[in-house]
């Protein structure tokens, strides 16, 4: 019996293929992935995000625990509102998960990942014993992603004048809450789509109402399939593929989330000392195909000059640019070319930035 | 519930094969493998002029999701392939039964093709 969000009715009602996603009931598609993906870029589209995992923190030390807790530093959020990518690491140096970080009026908002639920929560309150706080996971709370050049406006049209006013003045990685009958809303300007848009948190008896809303206002429902193409273009990670427990920030492309505020200790921050002292030899880019054909998940890459090899962790065909892109994680030896394995054939590709689409257009 | 045709053969493997008038044989991939794939974005097709043989590879079928062996459902030389499928591959989940249509054989023998399944037993294999 998988878990269903508040929208579970209305994905079958619009033709959503239902599909299981980390124990939930999920639509991968409404028909056309691709076309999806395009409405987003071109557009306006929206995800069903509700089976995301957002904890709030509470209490008088509440800054001081996630400044041990998370890799970034949670002193750099001032303003009220204000958000932050921070990756969780174990004692290790490894990824626990990804997460945005809020800063709210009574303390802080971490939306972390579905499929990382248990583990986070455990760890989290495992940690949070030894400091005056009070942890509170919100499963009452649907999520909805509104994404692309159109979304803001679109959404902005369903809020009275002065709920309007506070979202248009919203810095990119910046949530408020609504008023009105819309006080529990939080809108954030962040997304998973490289975009623009929104990520509105709201009471789950809000959402299907919200949903049906932003159809008739011309966004349209997307499913998880876009959302990975999306990303992938975006150069964004996906936890279990650029990291995992076992993967350093360092090699993923997170070293920039990475604070080393002097006399910050936090979980994780030995470790990732050594691994520099040592040396860090892997590095994850961008690879792109021009030929036919989609770069996957796990095939291999070799590199010239290094006798290790590297993976691909993310791969897929990219709507917006005509062919396959990958992010891969491989030797630092790399130069800007490279081979990789499908299906027993190497085909050559170009070593880029891992980054493929800005702004809607190709890097 | 995805659409089966009545007068075409079928594979195991999601190909449907329709015997023409002049004995041609027209091959493509079923409604059902075209919404188990995903949106297709690249297909690989066998060169006209070439062989391909009663069960086995003839060509790849590639979606966002994932790639996928074609199968011949009966041995002979590749008369006609489909041209339109290298600019719209879209068209194989639009149209997989008519425009998404991906080779013609000259078939060696028809008789090969009384090994292949029919609508009914087609749909009863899905069921399974």
């Amino acid at each position: 019996m998988l878990n269903q969000t508040p929208l579970h009715a209305v994905h079958q009602e619009m033709g959503g293929k239902l599909v299981d996603f980390s124990g939930w009931s999920m639509p991968v598609n409404y028909g056309s992935q691709i076309e999806e993906h395009h409405a987003v870029r071109g557009d306006a589209g929206m995800f069903d995000v509700s089976h995301m995992t957002i904890v709030d923190v509470r209490g008088p030390e509440a800054k001081t625990f996630l400044q041990y807790l998370l890799g970034n530093d949670v002193a750099k959020l001032q303003t009220q509102g204000k958000a932050l990518y921070s990756a969780m690491l174990n004692p290790q140096g490894g990824v626990i998960d990804d997460l945005i970080v809020y800063l709210m009026e009574w303390g802080y908002r971490l939306v972390v990942n579905c499929g990382t639920r248990a583990k986070d929560l455990a760890w989290i309150g495992l940690q949070a014993k030894d400091f005056q706080v009070e942890v509170q996971e919100r499963p009452e709370l649907a999520m909805i992603a509104v994404q692309g050049p159109n979304a803001r406006a679109k959404f902005h049209s369903l809020l009275a004048a002065s709920d309007v006013a506070v979202a248009e003045q919203l810095n990119v990685f910046s949530g408020a809450f609504l008023s009105g009958d819309r006080a529990g809303w939080m809108v954030a300007r962040t997304g998973y789509t490289g975009e623009d848009g929104y990520e509105i948190m709201l009471p789950q008896e809000d959402a299907e109402t919200l949903w049906r809303t932003l159809v008739n206002a011309g966004v349209r429902p997307c499913g998880l399939g876009a959302r990975d193409t999306l990303r992938l273009e975006a150069g964004m990670n996906l936890y279990g593929h650029e990291m995992n427990d076992e993967v350093s920030p360092l090699v993923a492309n997170m070293a920039w989330t990475i604070a080393w505020t002097e006399g910050r200790d936090f979980i994780g921050r030995a470790a990732l000392e050594t691994q520099k002292a040592v040396g860090i030899r892997d590095k994850l880019v961008g690879l792109v195909m021009r030929e036919r054909g989609v770069l996957r998940d796990g095939y291999p890459v070799l590199v010239a000059g290094s006798d290790r090899q590297g993976v691909i962790t993310s791969g897929s065909f990219s709507p917006t640019l005509g062919y396959s892109i990958a992010l891969a994680r491989v030797p630092v030896e790399i130069g800007e070319q490279a081979k990789v394995v499908i299906r027993g054939k190497e085909v050559d590709v170009a070593v880029v930035k891992p980054c493929f689409v800005r702004n809607g257009k190709p890097v | 519930m995805s659409e089966i045709r009545s007068e075409l053969k079928y594979l195991s493997s999601h190909e449907w094969a329709r015997v023409e008038d002049d004995g041609t044989v027209t091959i493509g991939i079923t409604d059902h493998a075209q919404a188990a794939l995903g949106d297709v974005v690249f297909v690989e097709l066998p060169e006209v002029g070439a062989t391909v043989t009663a069960g086995q590879e003839a060509g790849v079928v590639e979606s966002v999701k994932a790639a996928s062996d074609i199968y011949s459902p009966v041995s002979g030389e590749v008369i006609a392939i489909n041209e339109r499928l290298a600019d719209a591959p879209e068209t194989i989940n639009s149209a997989p039964y008519d425009e998404g249509w991906f080779f013609k054989v000259q078939p060696d023998d028809l008789e090969e093709l009384e090994d292949a399944l029919d609508a009914e037993a087609y749909q009863a294999s899905l069921s399974e």
